[in-house]
């Protein structure tokens, strides 16, 4: 894990309540893997008072990117932040995806609802650059909750989009895409970020299907590095139950591991 | 050359910094950011004699420059810390003070047994005040005659200097420090966090599941200020105070006022370099104003 205080944003890129930045932090870029996160802090005066966390949405070699929606003060003041400006993060952290260096000729697919699409950009480049052949799902409230669908579709991605009231794509939820389509093929892989929910229901399907599933979790942070036990999931892992942090231990959980509040599954 | 160090009378410690229990870990996951030599002390994450599960989540909600928790004293036991933490961390140098937790008066003389077979440990630091474990914040802390139970069963149970670790959600926090001194403690540490509550106007429900948890952070540095205040002139013994210290200058502001070391905590979190930062600060400002010694300020707050 690095400190860098001086990570210049480069470029910044908005669509209504969603941003993208693009930072340059040459020593976070070198070590991160997807699915890892950094953690922002978002004013230099202690109101917010905690560094915000955002998943690593890509990289190069001197670059790193986030894509977060607005959603409280925190991002809001980051929202307002210009090219030039200076930001002081850490990162990286956490561990991130699992299966991703083995899936050589695999079809996989990510699951992203709403701003759970951040990690998975990084990580559908990652797969397919191990050779596997990645299906997107990306699903959000409306049109203008899917903003990157562009991207994905730019850089070739095999995408499938979806909205719940319709306005774009399969309407619904994008799980419940995702279900329909397993109906015709059956993946190695599925990898998902977005409303518990949403990733309760691809676990239970996952699981009945015998798809290996890894979960990106979100989470309130105090800290991000381990400290606080702040942010913590019930976690099943060799044998033992327990209290997770998921800044340390996760934030990517596998199906197997994870134990979902109010068990309907 | 500034002088920096702290004389409590039981530990000299290299300078009035200290990481506050629950913020930093068991101090090694600090490493990487700043040199643990450079500290005045560190106060371990709090030890139970068996480990221990802490609360569900969620464990946190951040308030206007504060923070509050319901952790819940999640962590390792004596056993692990012992075998695997402490043989680390003992080869820096700086006061490791073990932050002592129990469900009764004899876990916490349990730990403190099991502990002081154990080379390399300055002091102990009594949490007889974490409102996170009990229902509605209760913890020995608030009653004096708990706090001299405890307090003095650990005494006899110790070779090592105590610290008691007091709690703010009382109406008379000189009372209860009174009552540690008579017991035997060597010191104060002042204070946990304030009890808080945080509500979801969508649900109305409570954002925490055991519906308090603490607070703290740069919001409660005033009221610690006071209670510093308050105590500092009733007891003999050192204080030690915690709250909301982010910079140098809260740091001073707590000396000043009579406190003979602060611990950091909250500002940990935030920044992993905060202590040093601190200390250097320090440094800085003695020079700046022509202190030989820190010493030399404590306690000079002028109420004339």
């Amino acid at each position: 894990m690095i400190k860098d205080s001086q990570a210049r944003i480069i470029d910044k890129k908005s669509w209504n309540n969603y941003f993208l930045f693009s930072m340059e932090s040459p020593r976070i870029a070198s070590q991160a893997q997807p699915g890892q996160f950094i953690m922002v802090r978002v004013s230099p005066h202690p109101y917010p008072l905690l560094r915000r966390p955002f998943s690593i949405h890509s990289k190069d070699e001197k670059n790193i990117e986030i894509f977060f929606q607005v959603s409280g003060l925190g991002t809001d003041l980051l929202s307002q932040k210009k090219v030039d400006d200076i930001l002081d993060i850490l990162g990286p952290l956490g561990k991130g995806f699992h299966g991703g260096a083995n899936l050589n000729g695999k079809e996989v697919v990510a699951v992203g609802g709403g701003r759970g699409i951040a990690p998975l950009y990084f990580l559908a480049q990652e797969l397919r650059s191990h050779g596997a052949s990645v299906k997107v799902f990306y699903g959000g409230k409306s049109l203008e909750d899917i903003p990157l669908k562009e991207k994905f579709k730019r850089e070739g991605f095999d995408l499938y989009c979806s909205t719940d009231d319709g306005s774009f794509g399969f309407k619904g939820f994008i799980s419940d895409y995702l279900k329909a389509e397993l109906e015709k093929f059956t993946p190695s892989h599925i990898f998902a970020c977005g409303p518990e929910e949403m990733m309760k229901k691809i676990a239970r399907f996952a699981d009945k299907k015998n798809i290996a599933a890894e979960f990106s979790l979100e989470s309130v942070m105090g800290c991000g590095f381990g400290i606080c036990w702040g942010c913590v999931k019930r976690i099943k892992k060799n044998g033992e139950e327990g209290w997770v942090k998921i800044c340390e231990e996760g934030p990517v959980f596998s199906s197997e591991e994870i134990i979902w509040t109010e068990e309907e599954i | 050359m500034t002088d920096l160090s702290i004389d409590l009378g039981f530990i000299k410690l290299k300078n009035p910094v200290i990481a506050s229990s629950g913020t930093f870990g068991y101090g090694l996951e600090f490493a990487p950011f700043i040199d643990l030599n450079k500290l005045g002390g560190i106060v371990t994450k709090g030890l139970y004699f068996s480990p221990r599960p802490g609360n569900p989540p969620p464990r946190l909600v951040e308030a206007s420059s504060g923070l509050i928790n319901a952790v819940g004293l999640q962590g390792v036991g004596v056993k692990k810390f012992s075998e695997e933490i402490l043989p680390q961390l003992r080869k820096y140098s700086t006061a490791i003070i073990v932050n002592v937790c129990g469900e009764r008066d004899e876990e916490y003389a349990s730990v403190v047994e099991f502990l002081d077979k154990e080379e390399g440990i300055s002091a102990y630091e009594l949490n007889i005040s974490c409102p996170n474990v009990e229902k509605d914040g209760v913890c020995p802390a608030l009653d004096p005659e708990t706090t001299f139970s405890v307090v003095s069963l650990v005494k006899k149970s110790s070779s090592r200097p105590v610290i008691t670790k007091l709690s703010p959600n009382v109406t008379d926090i000189a009372e209860i420090a009174l009552s540690a001194q008579e017991a035997g403690t060597d010191a104060l540490s002042l204070v946990n966090t304030f009890l808080a509550l945080a509500v979801d106007v969508e649900t109305r429900k409570p954002i925490l599941p055991k519906v308090f948890g603490g607070l703290s952070g740069p919001a409660i540095k005033p009221l610690v200020l006071r209670v510093v205040y308050q105590v500092v002139k009733r007891v003999k013994i050192p204080v030690i105070a915690i709250g909301g210290i982010l910079s140098v200058k809260d740091a001073l502001e707590y000396l000043i006022t009579g406190a003979k070391a602060v611990q950091v905590g909250t500002a940990n979190l935030i920044d992993p370099e905060a202590t040093v930062k601190i200390i250097d600060g320090l440094t800085e400002y003695c020079q700046k104003n022509g202190i030989d010694k820190i010493e030399s300020i404590i306690g000079t707050l002028s109420t004339l």
